[in-house]
């Protein structure tokens, strides 16, 4: 896959490893080298079904892993495949997330968003960084990568919230947040990847507090490389894809449509 | 936006509309929504191409819809769209006409794409996208990428070419609209000015050309599946500029009527080649793929310095001059 010469054909590979998080919530890893960094996504091509986008969840330079909810027709099929099958690769995609040396960071995951979230853990805490993960869940058997962060040593610290509060606090996950950040000072940078309405309330946070932001946008991709059109957002007209995912929360803030509609895959508006 | 110097005069005349330079987005490419037209327009474009509209919502194909290499892209989106409701909000964000005095003004020309499965239902259609006042309709005849739904494209048979030209006409004239109507030609054909001239015979004042080549396929080896969901789909990018110079010469022998020339033109010096070759406004899509947006200003910055380089005055000056 060279998308730096304008090759963006499917590089077919096979799945190297199948890792069930959950009965619905699967982590495909591959033996690739990737070259991506924390935030960016691929398109996942399973053959003869169709193509996704998809974040990465890790990058480990030789192998890299991408954590899918079975949610429809083409994850459906995805989940029919087994260790060995081919799936085809576009990417990486889109722009990933930024942090520097030593900070304090705090990462707010809702849902699937703890995944790619766990790649830039793991990536910072290489780099010095101190990291809060806050992930929250509707319940404790839905909180995603937690082992797996607790494997990153003393400088991460995981935070759980659910909502029928059968693990950590009972709530939201922004709410957790409100609470590490009214105890500690040094926070540079908070991290949202999750539902819309989520990173909204987490950007309006870091706002009020002074702290940067950068939140992980979705919307329906077709080409995901800012051809089709299909992802460009009010009113700004900029495409998700490639001037994101990740934007800096005051910037999204000011996208009119932020928060309040994205377009499906004939381009109608539909409301969050 | 004025990007170039300003030494030649890149304004130009097409149908009666004025553009401030001869580049337009190509139909398909960032044309879903009103914004991400306007994007364009601040990129340097002289004008822009809806995607294509239909009365109702029509779904296009599941993925992959498109890719490409160093020398082609590929692709068979399949015609997407929400349907005239849809393009009434967009028309609505994107501004109103020149000259309308109204406060929320067009940036740029907007070129409505209509198409539609049977011929009379280009009729419906075009009446409703009049309302909206496109300062141009393009009637897409000529996607190659929905046979299995539609069956060979209009544009590839003459006398159907013709009846659509004619049925949209008839309709314009009804309405007594003065909007220019021109008519989106396949390269797929043997015989591409005599397709032209039919539909020059019927009333279209302008055409665009070309829409994409093909259809065409590429396979995964190891997996031995064509990549594209529809299997096939129509090529478009570098490689098939000399097919789209030939093809716009053919149709601009044959009628003499303005064209907006498109296909392979990724540079100010591609343009001018699709100029000379009888073009009046050079359309470019997959341009984006490899340029992005921002190619579009590159693009008439180029076209400046070709013009200032060969002592050319007016840009237009170049057109249909091969000689």
């Amino acid at each position: 896959m060279d998308v730096k010469n304008f090759n963006t054909i499917p590089e077919t590979l096979p799945i190297k490893k199948i890792v069930k998080e959950t009965d619905s919530i699967w982590t495909f890893q591959f033996e690739y080298e990737l070259g991506s960094k924390p935030g960016q996504f691929v398109m996942l091509w399973i053959p003869g079904v169709d193509e996704k986008p998809f974040s990465i969840a890790y990058d480990g330079g030789d192998e890299f892993w991408l954590t899918i909810a079975k949610v429809g027709e083409a994850t459906e099929e995805l989940f029919k495949l087994k260790e060995g099958d081919l799936v085809g690769l576009r990417g990486p995609f889109g722009n990933g997330y930024s942090w520097s040396k030593g900070e304090h960071l705090v990462l707010l995951a809702g849902g699937y968003g703890a995944a790619p979230l766990y790649g830039l853990a793991r990536a910072a805490v290489e780099d010095g960084c101190k990291v809060d993960f806050v992930v929250g869940a509707r319940s404790d058997s839905m909180l995603l990568y937690e082992d797996r962060v607790g494997e990153l040593g003393g400088n991460v610290k995981y935070h759980a919230a659910t909502d029928d509060g059968s693990k950590g606090h009972k709530g939201y996950n922004t709410e957790v947040l409100e609470e590490i950040l009214a105890k500690e000072s040094g926070v540079s940078q908070i991290y949202a990847c999750g539902p819309e309405m989520m990173m909204k309330r987490a950007a309006e946070i870091a706002r009020d507090k002074g702290i940067k932001s950068e939140l992980a946008l979705e919307r329906y991709m077709k080409c995901g490389f800012g051809v089709c059109g299909q992802c460009c957002v009010d009113d700004s007209g900029i495409c998700v894809c490639k001037e994101g995912t990740v934007f800096e929360g005051e910037r999204a803030l000011g996208f009119s449509e932020f928060g309040k509609y994205h377009r499906d895959s004939v381009g109608r508006k539909v409301e969050w | 936006m004025k990007l170039h110097t300003n030494m030649a005069n890149l304004k130009v005349n097409f149908c009666g509309v004025e553009f401030e330079n001869p580049t337009v987005l190509a139909s398909g490419v960032l044309g879903v929504t009103a914004a991400s037209l306007k994007r364009v327009v601040e990129m340097g474009a002289g004008g822009v191409t809806t995607k294509s509209i239909w009365m109702e919502e029509h779904k296009g194909h599941k993925n992959p819809t498109m890719f490409g290499t160093e020398h082609f892209f590929l692709n068979a989106v399949g015609l997407s769209d929400a349907g005239i409701e849809k393009a009434r909000g967009l028309f609505a964000e994107y501004g109103e006409p020149a000259g309308s005095g109204a406060e929320n003004v067009r940036p740029a020309p907007v070129i409505a794409s209509i198409v539609a499965g049977k011929q009379s239902e280009f009729a419906d259609l075009t009446e409703e996208i009049v309302k909206l006042q496109p300062d141009i309709i393009e009637v897409n005849i000529s996607c190659p990428n929905v046979e299995d739904e539609m069956g060979i494209p209009f544009a590839c048979d003459l006398l159907q070419a013709a009846e659509v030209t004619k049925v949209v006409k008839r309709k314009l004239d009804e309405l007594e609209s003065k909007i220019p109507m021109i008519v989106k030609l396949s390269p797929n054909v043997p015989n591409i000015g005599r397709i032209a001239k039919a539909c020059a015979e019927e009333g279209a004042d302008g055409f665009c050309a070309i829409n994409t080549i093909g259809p065409g396929m590429v396979i995964d080896l190891k997996t031995r599946k064509p990549i594209l969901a529809n299997r096939v789909g129509g090529v478009s990018g570098p490689a098939i500029k000399p097919v789209a110079v030939k093809c716009v010469n053919d149709i601009w022998k044959a009628t003499g009527l303005p064209i907006i020339g498109t296909g392979g033109v990724l540079t100010g010096e591609d343009a001018v080649e699709m100029m000379m070759a009888g073009a009046t406004l050079v359309g470019m899509g997959t341009m984006v793929y490899y340029r992005d947006a921002a190619g579009f200003g590159e693009v008439v910055q180029e076209m400046d310095k070709w013009c200032d380089e060969n002592g050319v005055g007016d840009v237009g000056d170049v057109v249909g001059t091969i000689s």
